[in-house]
């Protein structure tokens, strides 16, 4: 049986397959995200690939849509999409886009991109579930960067005062942004302090930590009532340690082929 | 107007539990009994219009058919990004009742004048927008709204508004209302500025004249098959809006002539120019300080018929 450890270097290696067709993409935010999403759809999310939009399911909204790379190649594991898909990345006809959209990928919840707009998403189906009464849970990934966005604030104030306990937010810290380091860009800090006092019960662990992500996700709602908060430390290029903590590999283009050789290189 | 269109709501929601109501931070005891009788279709969230769309289309995916009802200008220039990929990307269900149309809140200024709203929203594809003129009209359309495909956006006027349909009148979303039958020149108008082209013809027409009043309470999408028919035979036209002259209807059908190759029409548009409305005052003197009155629009009609 293929290791924890193989699966991982092998969804990085599909994104590197997909920044390969088009020499360039955001490959620093997809590369933090990677044991993130291994974690939900390996253990955590319940889905049915043949029938995406299954009632039971449980819904993840990736708001944070320039890292779709990621979402990509976990979504082709699951087989939601096939693996050819990734070798088609954003040609004309592809499904597959520099920014995720709906009604294109099986398995995509929400078309995103524009940040800011998965959350107030996220808290409509969050409380549909909750008036309907049913079971399924809804889990939406943030980027830090993304949080300087007023309308999720707007949202988790909403989230609190329908006590969402089903909806769980998962932040990919990473602490960089387009322009540099989030804390000189515009400060998020106290992040833990913030969600909490908007009413959200906040975790943080390790982000490549597969088993302590386990763990933790496991266990949704963190509070009863509460909204439960995520905050995942990551390393932004994670796996690539020329690309690690590196704020020009947030977005590539015009790659060579020996600097792609070399990222396959890295993720033997 | 209003209050129809809300009771409306109130009215659909009785009956289809999926209907859910959603206001930002609206006048006190709006929907009151709504509120009270149905509390799971009524929702009142606060300040946080951008939250409030994306929040509607995450119900709307999940099989609800949110309306949402606050001040115009809140609803479409804030928002529009959520429209436009929350709401219409997805092609939801979602429906904006938008208040104060046009100048209604002349006294309150720049931030509340909604002068531009078809044209933001026109551009957006599976947009459908609506302008009624009158109560009666409302009412008709606000229960076809329960099972329309796609998103609406609908333009409230003042509230109290003279009622000129009846009862009789057909009214469909999408299509042309001819009220009175074009023979030498016609009016074509939306929302209250119908009752406005209605008092203008009642003179013209006393005097002879044969113009005719054609409202469109659906700017989008304009209802080309009647419009193609119209302009057949009738070749003068005066589309008045209480809205900019940029990107509105009389932009719209301008586009269509364009578009459709009609040839030998002569149209011209009555609406509010292209800079910020800097009077207060009440909707009906901005409406005549702007040229948007009866007395405009006959003497308007006039030159056009001497082939001015």
């Amino acid at each position: 049986m293929e290791s924890q450890e193989n699966k991982i270097k092998s969804l990085r290696r599909s994104i590197i397959d997909m920044i390969k067709v088009r020499k360039g993409g955001h490959l620093g935010p997809a590369l933090s995200l990677v044991e993130i999403l291994y974690v939900l759809y390996e253990y955590i999310l319940n889905f049915n690939p043949k029938n995406p939009s299954w009632k039971k399911r449980d819904r993840l909204i990736f708001s944070k849509g320039h890292g779709c790379l990621a979402l990509y190649a976990i979504l082709a594991e699951k087989k939601f999409i096939k693996k050819s898909d990734l070798k088609t990345f954003c040609e004309p006809n592809s499904i597959l886009g520099g920014h995720p959209e709906k009604n294109k990928i099986p398995g995509v919840e929400a078309s995103t991109g524009s940040l800011g707009h998965g959350l107030p998403i996220g808290v409509g189906m969050s409380l549909a579930a909750k008036l309907n009464k049913e079971k399924h849970k809804i889990f939406v990934i943030l980027g830090d960067g993304e949080m300087n966005e007023g309308s999720n604030w707007e949202a988790l104030m909403t989230a609190s005062k329908h006590k969402l306990e089903n909806l769980t937010i998962i932040i990919d810290r990473n602490k960089l942004q387009a322009y540099g380091k989030t804390e000189d860009i515009l400060s998020i800090e106290p992040l833990k302090s913030k969600l909490e006092s908007f009413g959200s019960e906040v975790k943080s662990t390790d982000g490549h930590d597969i088993n302590k992500l386990k763990k933790i996700l496991k266990k949704t709602p963190f509070k009863k009532g509460r909204i439960s908060a995520l905050i995942c430390n990551t390393t932004k290029g994670k796996g690539l340690n020329f690309a690690e903590n590196k704020g020009e590999w947030h977005h590539k283009s015009n790659l060579s082929e020996q600097e792609i050789d070399k990222m396959y290189n890295f993720l033997k | 107007m209003r209050k129809t269109s809300l009771d409306t709501v109130y009215e659909i929601a009785k009956k289809n539990k999926k209907v859910i109501f959603l206001g930002s931070d609206l006048g006190f005891k709006t929907l009151d009994d709504m509120r009270v009788r149905l509390p799971k279709n009524f929702l009142m969230e606060g300040i946080c219009e951008q939250n409030l769309i994306g929040m509607s289309a995450g119900l709307a995916m999940e099989g609800y058919i949110p309306y949402i009802n606050t001040i115009g200008t809140f609803l479409t220039r804030r928002c529009y990004e959520q429209i436009f990929l929350d709401i219409c990307l997805h092609n939801l269900p979602v429906r904006l009742i938008g208040n104060g149309g046009g100048l209604v809140y002349a006294p309150l200024g720049p931030t509340h004048l909604s002068v531009e709203d078809f044209a933001i929203l026109r551009p957006i594809p599976n947009m459908t927008i609506i302008s009624p003129c009158d109560a009666i009209e409302m009412k008709k359309i606000m229960l076809q709204t329960e099972l329309f495909p796609g998103p609406i956006y609908i333009r409230v006027a003042r509230g109290g508004d003279k009622i000129i349909t009846s009862k009789e009148t057909n009214v469909k979303i999408g299509k042309a209302v001819e009220l009175i039958k074009p023979i030498e020149a016609v009016f074509i108008t939306t929302g209250t500025t119908t009752q406005i082209a209605l008092d203008a013809i009642n003179l013209l027409n006393s005097n002879n004249s044969k113009i005719g009043l054609v409202h469109l309470h659906t700017v989008k999408p304009l209802d080309t098959t009647y419009l193609k028919n119209l302009f057949n035979s009738t070749k003068l036209a005066v589309i008045v809006e209480e809205h900019s002259v940029v990107g509105g209807l009389g932009s719209a059908i301008l586009e269509f002539i364009n578009d459709y190759r009609i040839e030998n029409v002569r149209i011209k548009r009555i609406g509010i120019p292209d800079k910020f409305v800097e009077k207060y005052g009440t909707q009906e003197t901005l409406l005549k300080y702007l040229k948007i009155d009866r007395d405009n629009l006959i003497e308007e009609m006039k030159k056009l018929l001497k082939g001015n």
